[in-house]
């Protein structure tokens, strides 16, 4: 299980609080979702933020422990703090899911995303592209005389940030995996 | 304790393990293995539906009226999206539900094969939770923590999908044994809240029970705990629809239904109450009317098994998560230690209030004239019929409200309505459903003409099984509840709302072999209940009732709890602009 790194709580309901203090203010939460890792149960969720219109703003999965056929879905969502509550509370009542966390309430957490940047160009275009991605340290993991491609890793405002900057240097494709996010701590 | 066995055996002998005793069905290619071995049995019953649908309001009549889960046996495609509006409203209003699927085989899978559909794709927005089960070993473990899942925590219908190679194979049987999942919902409440509630009920000066289905799917033990509650305190209480019966229609604490067609006391006590305390209910919009004028002066307290439930609609103050029989429990020992303290002075003073409310006596109506008044109707219904050993179902619409409102329930699972989803052609078969638990009970369905048809094929399976099914129809020609918006939202323009080429349901009914009585004269109207209710069989009742009667009190749309509409007068600007477009 060390490979989850999902803070326990008291019971499993830990990541709800029913006495929440409401206000018209949009707010973005990293909600971390552990689900039994069987066929259906990304749908089971996605089909959740769908019926019911909420927000998906990121999303990622994948199994995190093999022999618990365990998966772990991360999904940055946003809406008033009462959606987020019933964002949480209607993801607990799926079968499937084991354990929902948000992570932007309980404690400090670190959120990562990982990028791959396309950018075509010729001469100065071609060496500041290149000058950027070392201030960003990303790498370049493909390159032909006209074109590189950028690795880069980070929190989803320095990619967004690194993706401005590429934009009028000839940025072609971009590739996001979405957000991957641990509480900070043990 | 393995055995070795088909598939097909494995889920006939799963149901036994489970204590199924009716499985509500309709045979098709996917399912013949199952149907084979339930051919080779004799222990589970299995009742021969007209339509898929059927099958799924049955067994939710049957699952309502027992307190157990209804079971349902179905083909593949087809038998698979008929059973879709079932499930549906049966995840809106709690039932359990054990639904199994045919499905072609697993090497097909994908392939648009004859009667193939993505059945746990199509089911998964309207179960519980589904299951497609593509290994036989795994088989007889899905199936019973298929029934684990159906009937603990808030209830609800599942789902399994069986692909016919996975029915034929030979795989390991394993018995029935405590659930090892780690879907386990938690029952007990928080102390600390349930605490807070009876600090809360002792200080109350203006309190009310709202109370809803959640008290009766916890079981008869939490309604005894609720009438216990009511009895010690002397709070006023009321019920959503669903819970109809949680609590005696004829005890004296008892305000009737709340609600869009809730009697006025109730509505306005729910209004100017200063706590109230919802037990299983879920502030649905039927209830809370306006959001933003819902009971504005109060502090409000919810039990609920669903913590999805809490804070959807309505923010609470206290909330209790857990189920109602052990949250009652508790309150009450907690209470009790406390010195079963309430604030009987302002209490009485409240009672007063309520009394003058009462006293405008919401549902009277006049009987006059040769034309039937359904309000009459269901009120004869009631006097004759309330000391037989009875159970009610309902179809939807006016009927439905009137049945609410003029017929009293004294005990919990006496009464089987189609609440969240509003199904109409629910009744009938939900009527069946509950004879077969029932067989030597009065059920009668309330029935409006339009709804009666959607499902009326199923009088075929009444008169197979020889099921007294009493059709007590309430025929006024017309849609009525869509009737009565039209005439109060849209000019009285009665766009397709006139039921046109009614069948005779006489002829209709001696054609299935059934009885037929029609009456349309109030004063043959006794005679004509009493011969319903005598004879041995299933009888279809055409009640012929006053045409444009409309149902009141009501909550307008867009409006609150004490701004009901109590009759004719001047309805034609109660809703707003505002209130048109919602439903």
């Amino acid at each position: 299980m060390s490979a989850l790194k999902i803070k326990k709580g008291a019971n499993s309901h830990s990541a709800y609080n029913l006495r929440p203090s409401y206000s018209d203010v949009i707010e973005r939460h990293t909600l971390a979702v552990l689900v039994e890792n069987e066929p259906g149960v990304l749908a089971r969720v996605i089909g959740l933020f769908s019926g019911r219109g909420y927000n998906i703003d990121s999303l990622t999965v994948a199994e995190v422990d093999h022999t618990g056929h365990l998966s772990r879905i991360t999904i940055v969502t946003s809406g008033t703090p009462q959606i987020v509550e019933q964002i949480k509370a209607q993801l607990g009542r799926i079968v499937s899911v084991h354990e929902v966390h948000d992570l932007t309430v309980e404690g400090a957490s670190v959120e990562r995303e990982l990028a791959m940047f396309k950018v075509v160009g010729k001469g100065d275009h071609r060496v500041e592209a290149l000058r950027l991605a070392d201030i960003f340290r990303a790498n370049v993991v493909d390159s032909t005389l006209e074109s590189f491609v950028f690795e880069i890793t980070g929190a989803p405002e320095k990619i967004d940030a690194f993706a401005d900057l590429m934009r009028p240097l000839g940025l072609s494709e971009v590739a996001r995996t979405g957000v991957a996010a641990l509480s900070r701590g043990d | 304790m393995t055995r070795q066995m088909t598939g097909a055996k494995m889920i006939v002998q799963a149901l036994i393990d489970q204590g199924v005793d009716t499985v509500f069905g309709y045979p098709g290619g996917a399912v013949l293995p199952i149907y084979d071995e339930v051919f080779q049995q004799n222990s589970i019953k299995h009742v021969l539906v007209r339509h898929e649908q059927g099958a799924v309001h049955a067994a939710e009549g049957y699952a309502r009226s027992t307190g157990k889960p209804g079971v349902v046996l179905v083909t593949s495609g087809p038998g698979a999206t008929n059973a879709v509006t079932g499930l549906t409203d049966a995840l809106l209003d709690s039932i359990p539900l054990v639904v199994l699927t045919g499905q072609v085989p697993t090497f097909m899978i994908g392939s648009d094969a004859f009667q193939e559909a993505d059945t746990v794709g199509i089911t998964r927005p309207c179960t519980k939770h589904n299951w497609l089960v593509k290994e036989t070993d795994r088989l007889s473990g899905v199936i019973h923590e298929a029934f684990h899942v159906a009937t603990s925590g808030r209830p609800g219908p599942v789902l399994v999908d069986i692909p016919k190679d996975v029915q034929f194979a030979t795989g390991k049987y394993t018995p029935k044994a405590p659930s090892t999942s780690h879907y386990q919902p938690q029952l007990k409440g928080d102390l600390e809240e349930i605490t807070e509630l009876v600090a809360a009920i002792e200080k109350a000066k203006r309190p009310v029970f709202y109370t809803g289905g959640g008290v009766i799917n916890s079981g008869p033990a939490a309604s005894q705990l609720l009438r216990e509650l009511v009895e010690a305190t002397g709070f006023p209480i009321t019920s959503t629809l669903m819970g109809l019966g949680c609590y005696p229609a004829s005890g004296d604490k008892w305000l009737g239904m709340l609600g869009m067609h809730g009697l006025y006391e109730a509505n306005m006590a729910m209004h100017d109450c200063d706590l109230m305390i919802n037990i299983g209910a879920r502030f649905d919009d039927r209830i809370t009317g306006v959001v933003d004028m819902f009971s504005p002066k109060s502090k409000k307290a919810h039990i609920d098994i669903d913590p999805s439930s809490i804070n959807k609609v309505i923010r609470v103050d206290i909330p209790i998560m857990g189920d109602v029989g052990h949250v009652l429990e508790d309150l009450l020992k907690i209470w009790k230690s406390r010195g079963r303290k309430t604030n009987s002075e302002a209490v009485a003073k409240w009672w007063k209030q309520i009394d003058e409310w009462r006293s405008i006596d919401c549902l009277k109506f006049e009987q006059k004239g040769k034309v039937i008044k359904p309000q009459y109707a269901l009120a004869r219904l009631e006097a004759l019929t309330k000391d037989h050993d009875r159970y009610i179902c309902t179809e939807v619409g006016q009927h439905q409200m009137w049945a609410a409102q003029y017929l009293g329930f004294e005990d919990p699972n006496r009464w089987m309505t189609s609440g969240g989803l509003g199904t109409m052609g629910y009744g009938f078969p939900a009527s069946i459903g509950v004879q077969m638990a029932h067989p030597e009970s009065l059920v009668v369905n309330v029935a409006g003409e339009a709804s009666w048809l959607m499902n009326m094929q199923e009088l075929g399976t009444a008169m197979q099984y020889n099921l007294p099914v009493k059709q007590f129809i309430l025929n006024n020609e017309r849609l009525g509840m869509v009737r009565q918006w039209q005439e109060l939202l849209h000019g009285e323009r009665y766009s397709s709302s006139w039921s046109e080429a009614l069948p005779d349901f006489v002829k209709l009914a001696d054609a299935f072999g059934a009885k037929g009585i029609i009456c349309s004269d109030p004063d043959d109207l006794d005679d004509a209940i009493m011969e319903m209710i005598t004879h041995d069989g299933p009888v279809i009742f055409d009640c012929l009732v006053e045409k444009h009667e409309n149902c009141f009190p009501m909550i307008p749309s867009g409006k609150a709890h004490n701004e009901m509409i109590m009759g004719e007068v001047d309805t034609s600007t109660a809703i707003d602009a505002e209130g048109k477009v919602l439903v």
